[in-house]
């Protein structure tokens, strides 16, 4: 077997020097009759050729890639340069465990300083960490590390946050005496209906979670959320489910957020079926010795030169045990540092202009789709690159079945998420729709019946 | 090289292009929004060409030391070598779909991932896997969640976890946010959970205990199926924290030792590179009895097709999103599909080999606080050594090999924790016991020179204290 580097006369030696003459020997501690069970139904080693010829077989029943997909929601088709494809690659990068030796991890250490940079510079927020596990959880560390802060236990939550988000902050709640309660959005803007968030707010009550662009594609009024918040005393906490659009709007930090998480799957990471992704967060200074994860800070050496370690590691499970501020350990390093080439890579420039693409697109297709008689957009004002699409006439099952019966793939039926959103789809515009593309997708909207 | 880079902040120049993309077909006419609500320039964003792109970040990989440039025997983090054909299957395109897709474009997905679980019972003899977690913590607090969400559904909530002093370090974290209290039970002289102390601790408050197996000495807890049986007529369930099943691997299934929750680690022993502090991926197996309790949403196949269910009343709920970190399940798999029922014992056999060859050769030079048999690795003390832990394992750097863990486990002084794995050559390990026999004998005659290593890193000793006092977390434009 290539990945056992021993010969058997060096295994023979080893016993040999060990003492012992059966290697079952060593494993003596094991209950006898539980031990060395029937291997019978455990499948055969396959060679490296095999592996290849099964795994085919497998990407063959994939036919995802034989569609033309508009499908978001949290996770997005990017381009992706080959740059950082083949830059991620590199084993040196990728086989590395976290870096507790700093003198021979300056490489991993000083790449997730400058991601944790960009995510500042992205968010205008004065501190990053190095990861988070994906844009749910992040918004589940957001809850807890605002009522850690505050010392509350009670938390509001934005009904248009990604559902899937909403159940992860559920699943982490649940279990720690906190409570959580909606806020509901206005169905005619889709935006969150701000005279109930001041309603709800009270003296237990540590912060609010929303999402912007919300879950139905909406640009949320985040500066009016946050001085809301402000002038009730609780953090306000926004969650960007799709990190293009930082690139677009206005940064978190300049609207008054306090905390910022979400997903930069969008950074460079392939789409991969739902993950790995990358979680991220930033937030004002006032927040550092209860943030969750880990960080990496600058320092010098003994002869004075820059250089890169883990830092402020007393918050963490290794020093606090129990009353560490996350249980994290391994995060999403790898993916951090994926998102920092794919950033140096686009620039400046390069990230500025794809986002508003991503916008543009959608844009266009809002401007033509409206002339379609068969459905409607439904919030025309303040979208980034999703809408909700109302379909008339057809049953959404319907309208999605025509829809790929020419290879489209439409988008997310909202009736999984909404029991009010029977006959509608959330559909995404990236920048690897071409106006093509666009116009192949209003027009086989239009022939629908 | 090795050559230390500049902040690739400082290395950009306004105008430079890194990218290739084609231009938007679109006028800026169709923007509706209201300017304020848009961005300006990112303030100092990097702006570089592809090639010098390129050169910093290869520049930086050949500053670190990793498991492909040579010996990484970090205790209980399994640093074993990370075979490329996972990479190249995991890269399959096929394979990148979105995942709200329809199901009947994604088929062989789902059927990855059931088959994956497949082959993790059939290696464990747990009833049912989730392989939503993330990582080996998140692993942990997820199977804490479902001990949680069975005792309370049966009303019979109750406040405490045990954790024994040799676990691993996240455990007590892990459980404290399942909503846990924690205490801490010593072990015994040696090394394991002793019986008779257990009995003590327990009390009809006792949710579970959660053993790290083999523990963090790498000793295995022989008594495992009596204390299974104890906890069990207390009320109480056994968690076993899995992160070191490379030691028994193909040996022993935990779940035909009355393991009621296990967590397992796809980046140790299963081959899937740590990426420097993740991806990883934890899924957690449970027993017949806590099926019900997994988070959603559930894969499982049925008449030779993949379903997924997104809700089940009882579960927990969604610890993550989608469905887990799916890329690193492919290269999972597709290195239990390489070793295979003729290879997979023998994962364990070469790794507990290796590991005693390791302790028996350095046994003369080093103090072993525990005596007790071990299975993957070995954890010696700096007791009587007129140099510490910290400095052997930076002499460590000089010579190209990777310091094992330091200081942990606490409950043992100085503690250097060793596990080989069984990739590694005999050769390299005799390399490794010279070495360290070098630097031991070294610090006997010059022990200042052996406190002053490394002394060929890229960088020497960095003063973490003053990075903690600092908190410098962001590259600041200071001007030119």
């Amino acid at each position: 077997m290539r990945y056992f580097p021993l010969t058997d006369s060096e295994r023979e030696e080893i016993k040999k020097f060990l003492g012992i003459k059966d290697t079952k020997e060593l494993f003596s501690d094991i209950p006898k009759d539980k031990s060395y069970f029937s291997m019978n139904d455990i499948p055969s080693a396959l060679t490296e050729d095999q592996l290849l010829e099964k795994f085919k077989e497998l990407a063959k029943k994939n036919k995802y890639s034989n569609y033309l997909s508009f499908l978001g929601a949290g996770a997005y088709n990017h381009f992706i340069p080959e740059v950082v494809n083949y830059l991620i690659s590199k084993g040196e990068l990728s086989t590395p465990y976290t870096p507790y030796q700093a003198e021979v991890s300056q490489g991993s250490l000083q790449g997730i300083f400058e991601y944790q940079t960009m995510i500042a510079m992205l968010t205008g927020m004065d501190v990053s960490n190095s990861s988070l596990y994906d844009g749910g959880t992040a918004a589940a560390e957001g809850v807890l590390l605002a009522l850690r802060k505050s010392k509350k236990n009670r938390i509001l939550i934005a009904s248009n946050l990604h559902p899937e988000y909403i159940e992860i902050i559920h699943t982490y709640i649940q279990n720690l005496n906190f409570e959580a309660e909606f806020i509901e959005f206005d169905k005619e803007t889709g935006k969150i209906d701000l005279s109930q968030l001041k309603e709800k707010i009270d003296e237990n009550c540590g912060g609010f979670i929303f999402q912007s662009p919300n879950f139905l594609g909406v640009i949320e009024e985040t500066k009016t959320i946050s001085d809301i918040t402000l002038s009730k005393e609780i953090y306000s906490i926004q969650v960007t489910a799709e990190a293009m659009s930082l690139a677009f709007l206005t940064p978190a930090a300049e609207n008054g957020v306090d905390i910022i998480v979400g997903e930069a799957q969008s950074f460079g990471i392939p789409i991969g079926f739902g993950g790995p992704y990358l979680g991220f967060i930033g937030a004002k200074k006032e927040f550092l010795r209860q943030m969750p994860g880990r960080i990496v800070g600058q320092t010098l050496d003994t002869k004075g030169r820059k250089g890169y370690v883990l830092t402020l590691s007393t918050r963490e499970q290794h020093i606090k045990r129990e009353k560490a501020t996350s249980n994290i350990c391994s995060n999403q390093a790898l993916c951090a540092l994926r998102a920092a080439i794919y950033l140096s890579t686009m620039g400046q420039k390069g990230l500025k202009e794809i986002s508003k693409t991503n916008h543009l697109n959608t844009a266009y297709f809002v401007k033509e789709a409206s002339k379609l008689s068969n459905i409607s957009i439904k919030y025309k004002k303040d979208f980034y690159n999703e809408v909700v699409l109302e379909i008339k006439n057809n049953k959404v099952e319907d309208f999605i079945t025509k829809l790929e019966e020419k290879n489209i793939i439409a988008g997310v039926p909202l009736k999984y998420f909404y029991s009010d959103f029977e006959n509608s789809i959330l559909i995404n515009f990236t920048e690897i729709h071409k106006k093509k593309d666009i116009d192949k997708l209003i027009n086989a909207i239009g022939e629908i019946e | 090289m090795n050559k230390l880079q500049k902040p690739i902040f400082e290395k950009s120049r306004k105008g430079k292009i890194g990218y290739s993309f084609s231009q938007t077909e679109f006028s800026d006419d169709l923007i509706t929004i209201d300017k304020k609500k848009l961005r300006e320039d990112i303030k100092d964003f990097p702006q570089l060409s592809e090639v010098e792109v390129v050169r910093h970040y290869t520049n930086l990989a050949q500053l670190n030391h990793s498991v492909d440039s040579g010996f990484y025997p970090l205790g209980s983090c399994t640093m074993k070598y990370n075979p490329k054909i996972n990479e190249k299957i995991a890269n399959f395109e096929e394979f990148s779909t979105h995942p709200y897709s329809p199901h009947k474009f994604v088929e062989g997905n789902l059927e990855i991932i059931t088959t994956f679980e497949e082959w993790l019972k059939k290696i464990t003899a747990m009833a049912a896997f989730t392989l939503a977690p993330s990582a080996g913590a998140h692993g942990e607090t997820t199977g804490m969640m479902i001990i949680k969400k069975y005792l309370s559904s049966k009303g019979d909530p109750r406040k405490i976890v045990l954790i024994p002093d040799s676990a691993h370090g996240t455990n007590p974290s892990s459980a404290h946010f399942a909503g846990y209290e924690i205490i801490e039970i010593p072990s015994n002289k040696d090394g394991i959970i002793d019986i008779e102390t257990l009995k003590e601790y327990l009390n009809e408050d006792v949710a579970a205990l959660m053993m790290t197996n083999p523990n963090t000495l790498g000793i295995f807890e022989k008594n495992i199926c009596k204390i299974s049986e104890i906890l069990h007529k207390n009320g109480s369930l056994l968690y076993m924290d899995g992160a070191n099943m490379n030691a028994f691997m193909g040996i022993v299934r935990p779940g035909d030792l009355g393991v009621d929750v296990l967590h397992l680690n796809l980046h140790k022993t299963f081959s899937t590179p740590h990426g420097g502090g993740g991806p990883g991926s934890g899924p957690v197996g449970v027993a017949p009895y806590l099926i019900k309790y997994l988070p959603t949403p559930i894969v499982y196949k049925k008449d030779n097709n993949c379903f997924v269910k997104y809700h089940e009343k009882k579960s927990i709920g969604r610890v993550k999103n989608f469905y887990g970190n799916f890329l690193v399940i492919v290269k999972a798999l597709t290195y239990l599909m390489s070793i295979g029922k003729e290879h997979i014992r023998k994962v364990a056999e070469d790794a507990v080999l290796n590991a005693n060859y390791i302790r028996k050769s350095l046994e003369p030079f080093l103090e072993l606080p525990y005596k007790s048999k071990i299975l993957h690795e070995v954890v010696f003390s700096d007791n009587n050594l007129n140099v510490t832990t910290l400095d052997i394992a930076k002499s460590l750097l000089d010579y190209g090999i990777h310091p094992f863990t330091i200081y942990f486990p606490l409950i043992v002084h100085g503690a250097m924790m060793i596990e080989p794995t069984e990739t590694e050559s005999k050769e390299t390990i005799d390399e490794f016991i010279d070495v360290m026999k070098k630097i031991l004998e070294k610090a006997k005659n010059d022990p200042e020179y052996i406190k002053g290593a490394p002394y060929t890193t890229p960088v020497s000793r960095l003063d973490e204290i003053l990075a903690a006092r600092k908190h410098i977390l962001k590259w600041e434009n200071l001007g030119e």
